[in-house]
């Protein structure tokens, strides 16, 4: 076996021990019978946490394996950021676990990780080579510290959402309970991505386009899915595949859109069928799970997590960047929309921490900072990236 | 201003939460409410007590907290407007004509507003500067009003404190030891926590107990260091404090460095490689063929000395040979030079031959160098070329007249006058790459082209910034404030043994109760004390609450 594909298997065994060590930790903490609970989630506990070290080995071995085979650290495109943002996210709750022996938290830092390292696989693996500015010892300091104060960012996130999931009554309108059911919805949705995209890639969907870009110039496209939004002034060139149903301007990407579109879909309709076997929400169905969780002490790790990963994101996503740009372009700060957003982030947990001094910003308030946070996080992943930064030349030089 | 007097007979300046001294409270808010507030230990706050003249207004208004915050999120919300569509300085055209031209063909009628509203250049808008100016000040502000009487009365902390403080505490007890000779508890209290890394101090049958007081002023320094780096960015505006300038070298060349005076540079080479990899998926996506590996120049930079003229290029002295690439810059003196752009194969210089166009006969070779054209070029007594034009970059003709579109060599034009034996009075003609004109008729001569040379020219830029070193400091300076404040907490316990042996104990942590509840289990179980509860939890949740441990 060649060091890749070890590489690549190790990430598998990472990914399923994550998904056995989820429905441990769910095990663990579910509390129908009250006798013997305490043991009972004792003995479980432990080898859920014993699986998700495992599984975390695994993911760091396939992390070094493949900086082995690269050369340099794997965090040079989407597919290898990502997944090492996810093991970053595991680690940082195997650490915040240690401090406060909460295992409650793993029924959501799982979960939470496995939609992430399943978004990532979604990306092209290939081993691409370097653009010279990307060439610098810098871009394994800068992304490697910026994603691990991301991470231990988003465990607050983690706190947040189970706190939510125990203090909201899934009984009684309100509406933080549709929010909150709203958020779960965008984690099937994720769901969504990940199928429409393993289903279309299975039976091998191809469809071949020309288009007339921004710049009034003709472009070739391929679609992997059916493309339901047609690029601007396209002509297909693919024989025995769906025309477009809607043509979009040249600003716009239409195949970008399709995706979106698709597992909008696909995981609506996953959605729907979980609530009509069920014939219950999703936060309902969670909500019974997490009934003996402590909530003062789940408000101060996310408080906690935001203290110890601040000063981390900051150290990495801006201090160590300036120092980047300052010696690759000769200037620290750019307003490029990738500084921005991190700008904004920083911002945002300044606020949170702020906030925290000012009554009446504990509990549930806070709580929802922290998932807001991590979905500003996720918005400078997913969206700067595949979206804004698409239109600039960020890594052109 | 008047003065509060406390109970016990020490004067506490107006607006005291809680005396000074014995820690009584003193509003009517601190004396009904379960838990006090610690904020500031109680101390006055100068926006708390002052409210009168306009300084006092804006002062009240930048330090407040909610200000604060709420600047900071308008500052979140205008920078993210930015990002909407890219901003003029990075897209390639130069006029504003351009520019507005460029937002509406590419974004439509939402990119014309988005120009219009000057949201695309929104980081150098005056509101924009002006919104980071008012967080600044509001950081100064803030910092002033409660660092400095959080400082005195954490300087002049008291052992002993009053019951009415210790009660209302969060995590408090009282009640007689469980076990053990009560006369030895304050001291097992001080063995216990001075293990745990905490200062102990005694005062009578008082104890205080204190551990990290410094992360207090984390918060302080942080803002400090951030206050510096604003002041920093701000440098750049003084006068030589900062260079930005760009420049174009081509290869063989030597320029005088813009904004480093007396300084030269030269362009020996300039490299660029491509990685030899298979076309991975991700370049197939991105419809790229190759991807560069390396943009690299030779460079010499030289010096001139000091008695030689300004501008000149002689005497010159070679300081530094360097290669400079992406990553890399060239640094001498505060100034460094990065790799930025490159143009492949300008053409340099043009063969002609000059030819009988009947007989193909060749007549002798013309060099013409396109960075030093000559007026005459002579092949023998008889036979000579004249150069009467040239038009580095041809656009076309106006009256009658060749034009040229830039001074770069992109699509050079000549006009020649052949002069040979069999006419002595030469031809005209003028020369472009695949045309020939030739304005008085037949020639019978022609300047057949016969090679090009080319060389690259590489795009550096020269910066220097003095300020940053103040950045640096400034930087620097924030994320020891930051770590202090997020990695170590105050945590403070205070205890007193009442005249019947028994304990009344109240501890307070400005983050990480977590932490402290650890220490006080500890010392709990030490020195035999009766069980501690936590305030905060009965009113927090009417609902049964969990085991922690879960």
């Amino acid at each position: 076996m060649s060091l890749i594909s070890l590489s690549g298997n190790l990430l598998y065994v990472a990914f399923i021990a994550y998904l056995v060590g989820t429905l441990l930790f769910g095990g663990a903490i579910k509390s129908s019978k009250p006798d013997g609970a305490v043991s009972r989630a004792d003995k479980w506990g432990k080898l859920a946490l014993i699986v998700t070290i495992i599984g975390f080995l695994a993911h760091l071995s396939y992390f070094i394996t493949r900086w082995i085979h690269k050369g340099h650290a794997p965090v040079s495109n989407m597919f290898e950021f990502t997944t090492a943002f996810g093991m970053f996210i595991i680690a940082a709750f195997i650490l915040i676990y240690y401090m406060y022996r909460l295992t409650a938290l793993g029924l959501v830092a799982l979960p939470v990780a496995l939609l992430i390292i399943g978004y990532a696989a979604m990306f092209p693996n290939s081993v691409d080579p370097l653009v010279p500015s990307l060439q610098s010892h810098w871009l394994t300091i800068h992304v490697i510290t910026a994603a691990m104060g991301q991470s231990i960012l988003a465990i607050s996130a983690v706190a947040g959402l189970l706190y939510l999931l125990k203090s909201i009554n899934p009984k009684i309108q309100s509406k933080s309970r549709f929010w909150m059911e709203a958020v779960l919805y965008f984690g099937v949705l994720v769901i969504g991505f990940i199928l429409a995209t393993v289903l279309f890639k299975g039976v091998g969907y191809e469809a071949d386009f020309t288009y007339i870009d921004t710049q009034k110039a003709e472009q070739e496209i391929t679609y992997n899915m059916p493309a339901v939004f047609g690029m601007n002034d396209y002509t297909l060139l693919t024989e025995n595949v769906m025309n477009p149903i809607v043509e979009m301007p040249a600003v716009i990407n239409a195949k970008k859109l399709t995706t979106v579109f698709w597992s909008f879909i696909i995981g609506s309709v996953i959605y729907i069928i979980v609530r009509l076997v069920a014939r219950r929400s999703i936060l309902s169905m969670l909500h019974p799970l997490v009934q003996k969780v402590n909530l003062n002490l789940l408000d101060e790790v996310g408080y906690r997590s935001v203290l110890i990963g601040f000063p981390v994101f900051t150290l990495g996503a801006l201090v160590f960047a300036m120092i980047w740009a300052q010696e690759a372009w000769g200037r620290y700060w750019g307003w490029d929309p990738k500084e921005v957003w991190a700008l904004i982030t920083w911002l945002f947990y300044a606020a949170y921490l702020h906030l925290r001094l000012s009554k009446g910003w504990e509990g549930k308030k806070s709580a929802w900072l922290a998932v807001v946070g991590f979905a500003i996080i996720l918005f400078n992943l997913i969206v700067v990236n595949l979206v804004i930064a698409g239109l600039h030349s960020y890594a052109a030089n | 201003m008047e003065k509060i007097i406390c109970v016990c007979g020490h004067e506490n300046p107006a607006g005291t939460k809680l005396c000074g001294k014995c820690g009584r409270p003193l509003t009517e808010e601190a004396k009904s409410s379960k838990i006090v507030d610690m904020k500031y230990d109680g101390a006055a706050i100068r926006s708390k007590t002052r409210n009168k003249s306009m300084v006092d207004k804006i002062w009240n208004f930048f330090s407040s907290v909610k200000v604060g915050i709420s600047l900071i999120i308008i500052n979140l919300i205008a920078a993210s407007i930015g990002t909407i569509f890219p901003q003029e300085f990075y897209i390639s055209v130069s006029t504003d004509a351009e520019k507005e031209a460029y937002y509406e063909n590419t974004y439509g009628s939402l990119g014309k507003l988005y120009y219009e509203l000057g949201l695309s250049d929104v980081y150098s808008s005056w509101w924009f500067q002006i919104l980071v100016g008012m967080l600044a000040i509001s950081i100064i502000v803030a910092s002033i009003d409660r660092g400095i009487p959080l400082h005195r009365s954490l300087k002049n902390q008291r052992v002993k404190r009053h019951e009415s403080f210790l009660k209302r505490q969060r995590i408090i007890a009282e009640g007689p030891i469980i076990n053990g000779d009560s006369a030895n508890t304050l001291n097992l209290i001080e063995e216990k926590m001075k293990k745990l890394k905490y200062k102990v101090r005694r005062d009578g049958n008082a104890l205080l107990a204190e551990r990290g007081r410094f992360s207090r002023y984390g918060p302080y320094i942080n803002h400090v260091g951030l206050i510096i780096f604003l002041a920093a960015v701000m440098l750049r505006l003084v006068p030589g404090f900062y260079v930005d300038e760009s420049m174009w070298v081509r290869e063989g060349e030597m320029r005088a460095v813009p904004g480093m005076e007396g300084y030269f540079i030269e362009n020996e080479k300039f490299i660029l490689e491509m990685h030899d990899n298979e076309k991975t998926e991700n370049q197939e996506l991105q419809g790229v063929n190759v991807v560069a590996k390396n943009y690299q120049t030779n460079a010499k930079l030289y010096k001139q000395t000091d008695d030689a003229v300004p501008g000149k290029a002689d005497d010159l002295e070679l300081v530094k040979e360097y290669s400079i690439r992406v990553n890399h810059p060239l640094q001498h003196e505060g100034y460094s030079f990065y790799q930025m752009d490159f143009r492949l194969n300008e053409i340099k210089a043009m063969n002609f031959v000059l030819t009988n166009k009947e007989t193909g006969e060749s007549f002798g070779e013309v060099h013409v160098d396109l960075t030093n054209p000559q007026d005459e070029y002579v092949i023998n007594d008889q036979t000579k070329v004249q150069l009467l034009g040239y038009y580095p970059d041809f656009s076309g003709f106006e009256n009658g007249e060749p034009q040229t579109a830039t001074p770069n060599p992109n699509n050079p034009a000549f006009i020649f006058k052949m002069t040979t034996p069999d006419k002595p009075e030469g031809e005209v003609s003028f020369v472009a790459i695949q045309q020939t004109v030739e304005p008085n008729g037949d020639n019978a001569y022609k300047m057949a082209f016969k090679s090009v040379e080319t060389r690259n020219m590489t795009g550096l830029t020269v910066h220097k910034d003095s300020s940053i070193p103040f950045l640096a400091i400034g930087g620097a300076i924030f994320m020891i404030g930051v770590a202090i404040g997020s990695y170590w907490n105050h945590r403070r316990l205070w205890v007193e043994q009442l005249d019947d042996g028994s304990i009344r104990l109240a501890a307070h942590t400005n983050k990480n109760w977590f932490g402290i509840k650890k220490d006080i289990d500890a010392v709990v179980e030490f020195a035999h004390l009766p069980k501690y509860i936590d305030q905060s939890d009965d009113d927090a949740e009417k609902e049964k609450e969990g085991d922690s441990t879960l």
